[in-house]
Order: structure tokens, then C-alpha cells, then sequence
């Protein structure tokens, strides 16, 4: 397998001027300019991407991975370290960045295509396909100005997943547009998946990751702190989320609570289809604390099958040793495996204050004929 | 969907396709690699440039050419009616001028604030920003070659011959130009990033440099002689469109001496020297902007670094 991307120790950091004279006479009326204080955006980030492979990148606000998008697409040169890419590359930071309003939608494919880095004869080619996917016949010869915000992405999604580029860089781009146009950019994705080229996904939302990445990097405050599985990645997201919350709620002299084990009578998570599961979470608070319990149900694919409500079943912890005892009726889930997550959140359902990903692995055994992931057990009959 | 064949043939090759590197400072040789691989993106962008100022009106490119002939007919009022300077054919010695001084300050002028006006796109796609500055000297270039179709139906209309045996040296005077206009476009597109007030002072200083430059006076009939007494000549050829205007005027307007309308005296406008000499001197020139051309590129890949923490 080629490596498409490469990185290599790769760190940018960014200098901030406290006091900032950016013209000539202000430089002249203070020659000490005001001090200045690195800012290390990235320090030391390394990983590759293989031809065909689908990464997320995660990270909250200000963790660097917006920063290191643009290193990779060359918006950025880092200030040490190496990139090296192999093939064609897409990059869509913000949609319509390069579009020239005074100009039609028909004017601005090119102009963008070329910003992009192809040719006008390899846009020739593609044009129908682009307007066709952007649905804009009919004003694909009024200037862009006239667009509507909606139209205005639409047409830049269609040019740039359009030039069939060997690597796809998005950026948070997939929360434009209305539900319908968001479901097709994410086939768009998929097929772009099986053809086997490469995507690199930034996000920080996890739920985008776990439904289109094989692999997922976390970078926090500059730094890789996992490269990986998603589901691993995701688990050490989310823990380190946690984390930071938990510092930054200390100031309001909140109680710490984790979640210790999770356990069945049994001992096994296996169970059959429509039967029963009871299970026992111990919980270790060090004050009282009121909050709520929640859970979420996945799919070993990364499909949510099921999360309950943030503010659905309220729990007092007492200082020390808890546990919340949860019971599942009846499992109408098919054959397979699923990961479940546990976790306490606020009395309001805003914040989690403890999570457990992938607490346990649930094995559900079917042996009827339906397929898929639930069982609804129509009752058929002809009239 | 329907899958593309041709794209799935080429991604065959892509173990074999080259590999683009992204670091800290690229070499001079990457910079220029990459700009000529995206010479594509500079005529698109110069297209739009041109499509963009025409908009909208049938008459757009008349309107551009009106501004050009103001100050030509202003410059020909003042110096054929008001301060005589006895040049006879004044009109076409001051075109055959004109069109390298617009050309120069037209680019500068659109290319020094270019990088801060489009800060949006330079901060969000990724292609050689010198890109944005060449693209207007592109749109100085077309402008020129229409200022040139004028220029020759000045020549027509007053039955005037170009110096036919000097035309040759033009190209190698004009890409001299051109380096020259696109190393300084370059340049101070990037420092304006750094000192925003830059652009006025480029402005000022465009008006100051054109009064240098030999355009709407003859050289060898007012400055030649007192700078010569002092020593200072080879300072006034320092400035390198003073050379390239010489040429242009001497192919254009061709007389090197001429009877003044004034005086009726014989009075010297032009530098007499023989083909050769304006020959090895462009040649001369030429080289020097080559030189300067690739400075400029180097401390536009040096200023480049900052740009997105600046903009």
C-alpha cells in the first residue's frame, strides 16, 4: 500500500504580537515593537495515510487541527517538519473561498478548478457532472452574487468532490446545507471511499467519524494523543474531554465521580435476541451528587443504535462506593456484536461528568431468519 | 452512480506519481517548479481579472482606454501648447513612452495591496501566492498589447514609420520590462502584508518615479547635459525603465535629432548610439532582471512564511 500523505515531525508555531504595528508609520514611532510570545500550535505531529484509507481527525476548538489541515494542503508551511503527498488533493476549508462574486456560477467552476489545480480541459469534461451534482442548471450562468449561501456551497462541494481528486481533504464542511444535500455529500463521500481513494475527515464530531473513518487521530493542545482504531481514538476523546472538563470544573468545587465496573450477574454479556439483560455499574463519587444516568448502544460498525436521555433517569450518588443497577426488558437487537457506553452526566443533561466508552461488548445471538440490526416482528397478512 | 473508469485507470499510477513536499522553506528552484505547474491558475485568473472589469458594459474596454488617452492628450496639451518643448510629432514620442511607464504602473499599482484584498483565499486554498501578484501584471500586459494596437494606429493616422530595423530588440527591452514590473509586483505585494501603509507610499512614489523616468521630457535635451558635468549620468540609467523607454522611443519614434518646432534649432531627444550598443545594453538588462527576478521570488518565499498570522 502507497502512502498518500506523509507527515513528519511536523510543528508550527505561531507568533503573537501583544502590541501590533502593521504599518510603516506605527513601526517608525515605536522601533521596540511591542513583545512577542510563541504560540505552539503543533509540536512534533507524525502519522501517514495510506492510499484508500478514511481518517478522522478529532479535537475540540484550538487543538491544532485546523492548523495541521492547512500544513497539509500548503495553506500553512510548518515551521519544521516535512509533508509529502502523492497524487491530487482536494481541499475544502471553507467552501467557496476562492470564488469571484462580479462572476457566473459557470465562470467560477473554472476559476475554482484551477485554484484546486486542474486543468481547464479536465474541467471541460467534468462540467455537466459538476452542475448536474450541484443542481444548479438553471443559474449556472448568473453570478454568484445573486446565490443564495445554500446554492453558493453546493456548487463548491460539487466542484471540488467532482475533479475526482486522489486525496479529499474536508473540514467541518458536512453541516452545510440543507438535510437532503448533506446526505448526498456523504454518499458522495462513501463512493469516493470505495473507489479507494483517500479522505482525511476534521472534525469534532464524533458521531461523522464513527460512521465514515476507519482511523482516527486526537490532537490535543497541539499534540497526537492517539492514532488508531476509531473506536480506541474515540474512547481516548472522549476520556480526555472528560478530563478537561473535570479540571475545569474543579474551580466550581465539583464532586469527582468515575465509573469503576460494569458487571452482570452471569458475568457474560452474551444474550439472545428478545430476552433480557440486567447489568450493574459501580460508580465511585467522592461527595453526594445528584445527576443522571445514560447509556448508548453501537453498532461494531460505528452505528448508534440507541442513546438514552440525558435527563431520562436521574441519580443521588452518595460519597463512596455506588451502583446503579440497569435493566434491558427485552433486547430486540439481531445477531452481532455491540459496544456498550456508560456514563453520568449534570442534573441538566448538558455536561458528562464521568464516561466509560466501550464499558462493555454485547453479544447478541439470533438464530431467526430477519436481517439488519433490530427486529420489529411484523405481523403480515394478506387481505 | 456511474463510476469513472479513466479516473481508476490513473490511480493506478499513483505509486508512480511525483511527491509534493510541504516544509518549512521550499528551495528556489521547488518555488519556481510550482509556479510554472500552476500556469494554468495564472491565466484564469488573469482572464477573470479582465472578465470582471469589462462586465456589464459593451463599451468596458473602450472605457479602459479612455483614461490612457486623458493623459495622453493632457500630457500632449500642456507640453505642444502651454510649456512648448519644441518636439515635433510630440504625440507618438510620448505614447511610444507611455505604454512601458502604464504597463509598469498599472501591475504595481493592482498587484501591491492584491494579497491583503483576496486575504480570504489566501488563507483558505493553497497555490503560489506570487500567483495573485503576477496575475496583475498579466492583466498590465494585455492592457499594453491593446495600448500597442493603439500606439500603431497613431502611427498610421500621422504616416509615421517605426525604426523597422529596431523592432527586434523589443522583445528582449519587453521581457525585461516584464521581469522588472513582476519582481517589483511581487515584492511589494508581500511588504504590504507587513506594513499596510506601504500602498500609499507606493503611490507617491510611482508619481516620483515617473517624473525619473524620461516619458513626457527628452532626456538628452534637459537632464544629459548637467548630470553629465557632475558625474551623475549612470545614476540616472540605475532606473531600469529609463532604458526601456529609450528603446521604445528610439524604435517608435525612430529620430534621434530633430529640427525643434520651437527654435527651429537642431536639438538631440534621443541617446545616438548605434544599434549594437541599444542591443548589449537591453541584453545587459535583460540579464539583471533575471537576477532580480529570482531576489524577488526568494524574499517572497522568505516574507511568505507569516503571511496567514499577518493577514
Amino acid at each position: 500500500m502507497v502512502d498518500v500523505i506523509q507527515v513528519e515531525g511536523v510543528a508550527k508555531q505561531f507568533k503573537i504580537h501583544h502590541e501590533r504595528h502593521q504599518s510603516l508609520k506605527e513601526r517608525l514611532l515605536h522601533p521596540k515593537s511591542g513583545s512577542v510570545e510563541l504560540f505552539h500550535a503543533l509540536s512534533e505531529v507524525s502519522f501517514n495515510v495510506a492510499d484508500g484509507e478514511t481518517v478522522g481527525i478529532l479535537g475540540h476548538n484550538g487543538s491544532g487541527k485546523s492548523t495541521l489541515l492547512k500544513c497539509i494542503c500548503g495553506v500553512l508551511q510548518p515551521t519544521s517538519g516535512v509533508i509529502r503527498l502523492r497524487g491530487s488533493l482536494a481541499a475544502l476549508l471553507e467552501l467557496g473561498a476562492g470564488f469571484q462574486h462580479e462572476l457566473s456560477g459557470r465562470d467560477n467552476v473554472y476559476l475554482y478548478g484551477a485554484m484546486l489545480g486542474f486543468s481547464r480541459r479536465m474541467i471541460d469534461a467534468i462540467f455537466d457532472e459538476i452542475v448536474a451534482f450541484s443542481e444548479l442548471e438553471q443559474f449556472i450562468d448568473t453570478q454568484v452574487k445573486f446565490y443564495s449561501s445554500g446554492m453558493y456551497v453546493r456548487l463548491a462541494f460539487a466542484v471540488a468532490v467532482n475533479v475526482n481528486p486522489d486525496i479529499l481533504v474536508v473540514d467541518e464542511v458536512l453541516a452545510v446545507g440543507d438535510e437532503r444535500f448533506q446526505a448526498k455529500c456523504i454518499d458522495r463521500i462513501r463512493q469516493f471511499q470505495e473507489e479507494g481513494r483517500s479522505i482525511l475527515l476534521v472534525t469534532h464530531n464524533a458521531d461523522t467519524v464513527r460512521a465514515l473513518c476507519s482511523r482516527a487521530i486526537v490532537l490535543n493542545s497541539g499534540a497526537m494523543i492517539a492514532d488508531g482504531p476509531v473506536q480506541d481514538s474515540l474512547r481516548i476523546f472522549r476520556e480526555h474531554m472528560l478530563e478537561q472538563a473535570i479540571e475545569h470544573d474543579r474551580s466550581g468545587s465539583q464532586s469527582q465521580v468515575s465509573i469503576d465496573a460494569i458487571t452482570t450477574p452471569s458475568g457474560s454479556f452474551d444474550v439472545r435476541s428478545g430476552a433480557g439483560l440486567h447489568f450493574d455499574v459501580d460508580v465511585t463519587a467522592d461527595t453526594a451528587y445528584s445527576g443522571n444516568f445514560v447509556m448508548e448502544v453501537f453498532t461494531r460498525a460505528g452505528l448508534l443504535v440507541s442513546r438514552s436521555a440525558a435527563q431520562g433517569a436521574p441519580v443521588n450518588l452518595k460519597p463512596g462506593a455506588n451502583r446503579v443497577a440497569v435493566e434491558l426488558p427485552s433486547i430486540p437487537l439481531l445477531d452481532g456484536v455491540f459496544d456498550i457506553n456508560v456514563g453520568i452526566m449534570d442534573e441538566r443533561g448538558n455536561t458528562v461528568i464521568a464516561w466509560r466508552e466501550q464499558a462493555a461488548t454485547m453479544q447478541v445471538l439470533y438464530d431467526g431468519h430477519a436481517g439488519g440490526v433490530v427486529e420489529l416482528s411484523p405481523s403480515i397478512r394478506q387481505q | 452512480m456511474a463510476q469513472t473508469p479513466p479516473a481508476n485507470a490513473s490511480r493506478r499510477h499513483l505509486a508512480d506519481a511525483p511527491v509534493r513536499v510541504v516544509s518549512a522553506r521550499a528551495s528556489l528552484a521547488t518555488r519556481l517548479r510550482n509556479l510554472v505547474e500552476r500556469r494554468e491558475l495564472l491565466t484564469s485568473l488573469i482572464s477573470s481579472d479582465i472578465r470582471i472589469k469589462y462586465k456589464g458594459s459593451a463599451l468596458g474596454l473602450f472605457w479602459s482606454m479612455l483614461s490612457p488617452a486623458m493623459t495622453l492628450g493632457m500630457y500632449y496639451m500642456v507640453f505642444s501648447f502651454f510649456l512648448k518643448n519644441g518636439i515635433p510629432n510630440f504625440v507618438i514620442y510620448l505614447f511610444s513612452g507611455l505604454v512601458v511607464w502604464n504597463m509598469f504602473q498599472n501591475a504595481v499599482n493592482g498587484a501591491t495591496g492584491v494579497i491583503v484584498d483576496r486575504a480570504g483565499l489566501v488563507k483558505k486554498v493553497s497555490f503560489p501566492r506570487e500567483i495573485l501578484a503576477l496575475s496583475n501584471v498579466g492583466s498590465a500586459v494585455i492592457y499594453f498589447g491593446i495600448q500597442l494596437v493603439v500606439l500603431a494606429i497613431f502611427l498610421l493616422i500621422f504616416g509615421h514609420a517605426p525604426a523597422w530595423g529596431f523592432m527586434w530588440i523589443l522583445p528582449i527591452s519587453f521581457t525585461a520590462l516584464y521581469l522588472f514590473t513582476a519582481s517589483v509586483a511581487i515584492v511589494m505585494s508581500a511588504i504590504t502584508v507587513y506594513l499596510r501603509d506601504v500602498k500609499h507610499l507606493m503611490e507617491v512614489a510611482l508619481q516620483l518615479w515617473f517624473w525619473l523616468t524620461p516619458v513626457v521630457y527628452s532626456f538628452e535635451n534637459s537632464l544629459s547635459a548637467p548630470l553629465h558635468r557632475h558625474g551623475l549620468s549612470a545614476l540616472y540609467f540605475l532606473n531600469p525603465i529609463t532604458l526601456i523607454v529609450l528603446t521604445f522611443q528610439r524604435v517608435f519614434y525612430v529620430s534621434t535629432t530633430v529640427r525643434s518646432t520651437t527654435s527651429h534649432a537642431m536639438i538631440k531627444i534621443l541617446p545616438t548610439w548605434p544599434m549594437s550598443t541599444y542591443f548589449y545594453l537591453n541584453v545587459a538588462l535583460l540579464g539583471i532582471m533575471v537576477l532580480l527576478f529570482l531576489a524577488a521570488e526568494s524574499i517572497f518565499g522568505r516574507l511568505e512564511g507569516n503571511f496567514e498570522s499577518e493577514l
